[in-house]
């Protein structure tokens, strides 16, 4: 019985169908996309290779122990001396290892990816929470920009951009975009709709509703997003280290293949307290929002 | 009579020569699909519950207007079409069939920007879980409109001070909403939409979410503040007694208008089962006046009996009763004979009429 249908599959369904074809369109697309779009493609990566190149100098230009002391004081402001004090020894035991400058470098790359991705995130999720229909749409693409594995998205992007920093960037932005955008119509979507309906009722335009009622009602759910893209795209730009990224994710790959074992964990303890670092201190900024503390308040 | 407050004839804010401040016109809201025919349908008298089951009448047939200075309750439980009115009033919800006009502009003419501007200008409006903003302090809370009225940001926290004075606020303008009770929220409500100094003041179930204690204060505070104003409210409620103790006219909803008139009107001369079910709970003694729990003279030698104004609260009349033999003489403003008040006639009027309504105020 299984046998026949096993046969009859093959002989009505599989034998005759094509080839799977979906990665060959994807292919041809990115070949069509590369010859017909490159001036486009040479102005973006030219543009994320400034910023990238730019701001790892800025990292590296003070020497690593006061730039320890200034994340320190950074995490203090965010949060409080407590915290203060945890991220300065961390970021000395950072600054301890041999990888202080490919931290630096992994540190600007997951900036400017995450903020270029929070920038395209926040419009798109607007959208998405004021349309219906745009958010029925977008949602299976975010599915699919989260979960198609990293690796693959290194592909495609290494051949319109070369290896090097700039690939590592794209896909990072790609794949931790998704979090940014659904936390951003999720917090819009959950704003009271009296105080919209209060907005509306004293003749308040959309876009005035927009400015000055829905966004900052939703800030401390968007920054939860903004924490969210920071979070993945740490864990993108290592895997970045693959396509030549630098920073952290090569010495990581590096050791992968020299199986050093040392090497490799001083490189993954410095990604670890690097992710510590940002989480801890994104979270510190969406407490301080006001209606976070607003919120506080009431308890 | 009520006690306590201005009535609507005797109201010097009511200035009835003038053009209505709101009129409804065979207003319909029907939601869901095909809502124009289900409109179609209840013209032609079918009843509600007959219609089809993906469509929800809200809001049936209502004719009526509201002059300037009124107190217009709209009163009905949950279900009944309230919410949904007043915000056809001012025109976050479209009517399926039907006009609305404020102060004689027709709202089906006017575009979306016109249509703000009509609500920056003329009406504003009172929630009730009060929607304010958590982040801003009270002060740039009752700012908000004056801020979407494009004021400069002196002119406009100068006068948001003013009103979180009327309500009186004074000394917490830089609290948050979160740091307020209740009461002191709605307040901040009530001074929002007082700052934006519109002429009609929708209030959508205001003081529901108020204890009772709390709730009674705002009434009385919005009784008071409405003697000063002479503003055109329209408040929703599912309180009779709010609505009674409140209301210049009321109007009892269930899709339809059940009813429309003043509280003595509703509660002495129900319509309908619908109605006198609702007044059966009323605190009467609250509501009713010497001239609503007399009786007609009927001939009697009315010289000697004690006299009371009309006016005076029905509680105020137990004692005098009590300790007269006599009947006691209601007398209007020029000591006029109206009628008189037996304990007789006090119990009759705190019987429930529900029997039969016409019945009711026939002479004993």
């Amino acid at each position: 019985m299984i046998e026949y249908l096993r046969n009859w599959f093959w002989t009505y369904v599989w034998k005759p169908l094509p080839d799977m074809p979906f990665g060959d369109w994807m292919e041809s697309f990115i070949r069509w996309a590369r010859d017909a779009w490159a001036a486009g493609f040479d102005a973006v990566d030219a543009g994320l290779e400034f910023l990238y190149v730019h701001l790892a100098e800025g990292l590296l230009w003070l020497p690593s122990g006061v730039m320890v002391l200034l994340f320190a004081a950074a995490a203090w402001a965010a949060k409080g001396w407590k915290l203060g004090v945890g991220i300065g020894l961390g970021m000395f035991v950072v600054a301890w290892t041999p990888y202080w400058e490919q931290t630096m470098q992994t540190l600007s790359m997951v900036l400017v990816s995450a903020a270029i991705a929070i920038l395209l995130a926040v419009p798109l999720g607007v959208a998405a929470a004021e349309s219906r229909a745009f958010s029925a749409i977008a949602r299976p693409v975010l599915d699919f920009m989260q979960t198609l594995p990293a690796f693959v998205y290194l592909i495609p992007v290494v051949m319109l951009f070369s290896v090097g920093v700039v690939p590592g960037i794209i896909a990072t932005i790609i794949f931790a975009m998704p979090p940014g955008v659904r936390l951003t119509e999720l917090g819009l979507r959950q704003v009271d709709s009296e105080v919209v309906e209060a907005g509306q009722a004293f003749g308040a335009s959309p876009a005035r509703i927009l400015a000055r009622i829905k966004l900052p009602l939703a800030l401390p759910t968007i920054m939860a997003g903004l924490n969210q893209v920071i979070m993945l795209a740490l864990s993108m730009v290592v895997i970045a280290g693959l396509v030549g990224g630098g920073g952290l994710g090569s010495v990581i790959s590096g050791s992968l293949g020299r199986l050093d074992i040392a090497a490799g964990f001083n490189a993954g303890l410095a990604v670890v307290l690097l992710a510590i670092l940002l989480d801890r201190v994104t979270q510190g900024l969406s407490e301080r929002t006001p209606v976070a503390r607003a919120a506080k308040l009431a308890r | 009579m009520f006690h306590r407050f201005p009535r609507p004839t005797r109201n010097p804010l009511l200035r009835k020569d003038e053009m209505s401040a709101i009129a409804v016109d065979s207003l319909y809201k029907v939601f869901g699909k095909g809502a124009r025919s289900a409109v179609a349908q209840l013209k032609n008298g079918t009843p509600r519950d007959q219609l089809a089951k993906h469509v929800t009448a809200a809001v049936i047939d209502h004719n009526w207007s509201i002059e300037p200075g009124e107190i217009f309750v709209v009163m009905g439980l949950s279900g009944s079409g309230k919410s949904t009115l007043i915000r056809m009033l001012n025109g976050l919800i479209k009517p399926t069939s039907g006009t609305i006009r404020i102060g004689g502009v027709e709202l089906g003419s006017l575009s979306n920007r016109e249509l703000r501007r009509l609500r920056r200008e003329k009406i504003s409006m009172v929630f009730q879980h009060f929607a304010l903003l958590p982040h801003r302090s009270v002060v740039e809370n009752v700012a908000f409109g004056l801020e979407i009225k494009g004021l400069s940001k002196t002119e406009r926290l100068e006068r948001a001070r003013e009103a979180v004075e009327l309500v009186g606020l004074t000394g917490h303008e830089d609290k948050l909403p979160a740091q307020l009770s209740g009461g002191m929220k709605q307040r901040v409500g009530l001074a929002r939409a007082l700052a934006a100094d519109t002429e009609i003041l929708l209030m959508d179930e205001a003081f529901s979410a108020l204890d009772p204690l709390i709730r009674q204060e705002m009434q009385d505070q919005l009784l008071d503040l409405q003697s000063k104003l002479g503003k055109t409210i329209v408040f929703i409620t599912h309180d009779l007694n709010e609505a009674m103790r409140i209301g210049d006219r009321i109007a009892i909803c269930d899709g339809q208008v059940k009813q429309l008139g003043t509280a003595e009107d509703i509660l002495l001369r129900p319509a309908d089962e619908y109605v006198a079910e609702f007044t059966a709970d009323v605190d009467r003694t609250r509501v009713l006046t010497a001239e609503a729990v007399m009786e007609p003279c009927a001939g009697r030698d009315t010289s000697k009996f004690p006299q009371v104004e009309s006016d005076v609260p029905m509680t105020e009349l137990y004692q005098p009763v009590l300790n007269s033999k006599a009947p006691l003489l209601v007398v209007d403003d020029n000591a006029d004979p109206l009628g008189v008040v037996t304990p007789r006639s006090i119990i009759k009027s705190l019987s429930h009429p529900a029997g039969d309504p016409a019945e009711e105020r026939q002479p004993a």
